[in-house]
């Protein structure tokens, strides 16, 4: 990328006296993971061409706990819990978007009770206030006509009852919107929850995310677009191990958004 | 005149009840073994569910053909018992059909119950039908053998044999068929009798009679053994059910007191112990048996009418994996009932048997396959949460033993050490920027 993204932290507004309007949690897979990263900017590109005043908290950021949790240690996650909430109340954090399920879930559900009250928002979601707003347009340049199937994520879709936000954000596009055998309420996982992600899979007759990709495979899609790192890990690693690499791309819906607009 | 029908009825009443009444207690007994839980939240929300998910099976007609049946038998069973309330005061009083006197309206309500009967009856069939012709998958999981498959078998052959019953006393009451009057199916059976003496079709009468009271009688208590006990317990469990977004999990009180104390400057660490308070410390963290689960997971099991759709749902179960969100439920059950027995062997103390629900009925494979995706618990048509066993199992196992997999272990060492789940270094979170 040649144009530079423009990603303050948390520390320089402070040092202005300023508050953002929102603080977007990277989240670690948006941090590290060099899929994830290209999402992260992606959003980034979306946020700077809507003028929206963000932050980050950069290096002040640690993993919100979600996996330890869903692991079993509860102690390791409020440890993680009690840190970010120290750093995001003593920056005053109101309001806070993220382009992880999990750390969506877990900020908004498990850390009012330990003090730490946000108002959370999806990127999908925060991306369809933009456009209800009037401050981001969507057209669908490169996508219109593609057919696209959404992979609702667990934590997004059954854990939180997000399931319109996203596909919104695809009909915006004028894609063709292709809803596979289970979806919505009934989506089936992509095998990364639960920590998941970190340990090889129990054994069985098939790795969750080729059963899943299958189910896409099933209605031809162009494009299988998800809204999480780890379901886009899971399902890009099951395009490759069914062979549908050339035919099939696995596309976070900012992706999808800014890759549109030519961002 | 002759008292003794009467009496006999009495005493059949008064075993059959009494004897419910007995297990009911046991069940209740067994239910309050688990933890204490806060469900006092929510009310209106609660009950709202009980309405619409027990009482309005919104939850079941997702799958629409077992939904249809199952609303049709559901609906069936609910309205023919009002005639085992007619049926109870002739018993008692020695009448013969009560409210026959009451004119049109009791003919239009047996013409309901026989119409009813009839389409229990064929459901019921198809129910039959689609477990053992059809062998639709779910009724066929490793788990579903033994008692578990010929207790599913033996409700719906005692439906069959209620709903027939009702039927031939209707058709072989021969003044009732006089009435003409709600006679809509069984005019149409009366003829197979029309052979036979007048009083040997009043002797088919009385028994298809009394054996139609003493089925129901003896089906109410059949329920506390059988996974039957959904048709009460549905009711307080859909009332007691989840009511907060399906993804959070609760956070452990006594950890957050322990982490606010150790992140709190002003707390002296060489200071003694705080004392403890009453019960306020669990024992353990997690659990590795009922007794660590809280009375709602334990009512959830009891709940359970192991339809499968849980399993069905389940990605690791798709996919081949041992985990089975049923089994689950049906070990949790089992458990418990054995603890129960033992407490009911020992006056009333449980007595260490060497066994718990952990690796002596769910192994740790189980446990560590779950994705905690929630489909088990959207799939459920009475509000079980199945992973809320399995999430508390895992607490057990890495808190108080330290025993998740060793790549787990990994994935919470980077956690603790980076904050992150993989070995990078904090102060490179932001240098995706730049890249």
């Amino acid at each position: 990328m040649s144009e530079q993204l423009i990603v303050p932290t948390m520390a320089e507004f402070m040092a202005q006296g300023k508050h953002p309007e929102v603080l977007f949690w990277v989240g670690c897979a948006g941090s590290f993971d060099d899929r994830a990263k290209k999402i992260t900017k992606a959003f980034v590109r979306i946020l700077n061409k809507s003028n929206v005043e963000f932050a980050v908290l950069g290096t002040e950021e640690s993993c919100t706990g979600d996996p330890a949790k869903r692991a079993g240690n509860e102690f390791l996650f409020q440890m993680q819990a009690a840190t970010n909430i120290e750093v995001l109340n003593g920056y005053e954090i109101k309001k806070i978007v993220t382009a992880c399920p999990h750390c969506f879930n877990t900020i908004k559900n498990e850390y009012p009770g330990l003090g730490g009250n946000y108002q959370i928002m999806h990127h999908t979601q925060f991306l369809k206030s933009l456009l209800d707003e009037g401050r981001l347009t969507v057209e669908g340049g490169q996508f219109k006509g593609k057919r696209i199937t959404f992979h609702d994520p667990c934590y997004l879709g059954r854990g939180n009852d997000v399931y319109e936000a996203p596909r919104d954000l695809l009909r915006k596009l004028d894609v063709e919107l292709v809803e596979m055998k289970s979806c919505k309420s009934r989506g089936l996982c992509c095998g990364a929850g639960g920590a998941q992600m970190f340990k090889d899979a129990e054994p069985g007759n098939k790795e969750i995310n080729v059963k899943r990709t299958e189910e896409a495979i099933d209605v031809k899609p162009e494009i299988v677009a998800a809204g999480c790192p780890f379901c886009n890990t899971m399902l890009t690693d099951g395009v490759k191990a069914t062979n549908k690499e050339s035919e099939i791309a696995v596309m976070d819906i900012a992706e999808l958004i800014a890759n549109a607009q030519d961002l | 005149m002759n008292y003794i029908p009467n009496i006999l009825f009495a005493i059949a009443l008064i075993v059959g009840i009494g004897f419910f009444a007995k297990n009911v207690k046991k069940l209740i007994r067994n239910i309050k073994l688990g933890q204490d839980v806060d469900v006092s939240d929510n009310t209106s929300q609660r009950w709202k569910n009980m309405a619409m998910i027990a009482l309005g099976q919104s939850k079941m007609v997702k799958r629409p053909i077992a939904g249809f049946l199952h609303v049709i038998v559901y609906v069936g069973f609910i309205i023919i018992n009002i005639e085992v309330l007619a049926i109870i005061i002739d018993g008692l009083a020695g009448t013969h059909r009560i409210f026959s006197s009451i004119g049109p309206l009791y003919g239009v309500l047996i013409g309901a119950f026989e119409v009813l009967a009839v389409l229990v009856f064929v459901s019921v069939i198809i129910f039959w039908i689609r477990r053992n012709i059809i062998k639709i998958k779910r009724f066929w999981a490793s788990e579903m053998t033994s008692w578990p498959k010929n207790d599913a078998n033996y409700i719906l052959y005692i439906e069959m044999v209620l709903m027939a019953l009702f039927l031939i006393m209707n058709a072989t009451d021969l003044k009732f068929q006089a009435m003409e009057n709600g006679n809509i199916i069984s005019q149409y059976l009366a003829p197979m009798f029309s052979g036979l003496s007048e009083g040997t079709i009043h002797i088919i009468e009385r028994s298809a009679w009394w054996l139609h009271i003493l089925g129901i009688l003896a089906f109410l208590n059949y329920l506390y053994f059988s996974k039957h006990l959904h048709i009460l317990l549905a009711f307080p469990n859909t009332y007691y059910g989840k009511t907060k977004p399906k993804g959070q999990f609760p956070n452990n009180a006594t950890v957050t007191k322990e982490v606010k104390m150790m992140m709190d400057p002003n707390v002296d660490p060489f200071a003694a112990q705080p004392e403890v308070e009453g019960d306020a410390i669990p024992a353990k963290f997690g659990a590795s048996d009922v007794q660590d689960l809280n009375w709602v997971q334990l009512l959830n099991a009891y709940t359970c009418t192991e339809c499968g759709r849980c399993t069905s749902e389940c990605p690791a179960n798709i996919t081949g994996k041992k985990l089975s969100p049923r089994k689950i439920m049906m070990d949790t059950r089992d458990r418990l009932e054995e603890v129960g027995k033992n407490i009911d062997a020992n006056n009333g103390v449980f007595k260490d048997d060497g066994k718990q629900l952990l690796d002596d009925y769910i192994t740790r494979e189980e446990l560590w396959a779950c994705t905690t995706c929630n489909a088990c618990v959207e799939a459920c048509p009475v509000s079980i949460d199945p992973m809320s066993i399995i999430m508390e199992m895992r607490n057990y196992l890495v808190m108080e033993q330290s025993a998740a997999p060793m790549e787990l272990n990994n994935m919470m060492t980077n956690i603790e050490n980076n904050g992150a789940p993989w070995p990078y270094n904090q102060m490179d979170r932001l240098n995706w920027k730049n890249e």
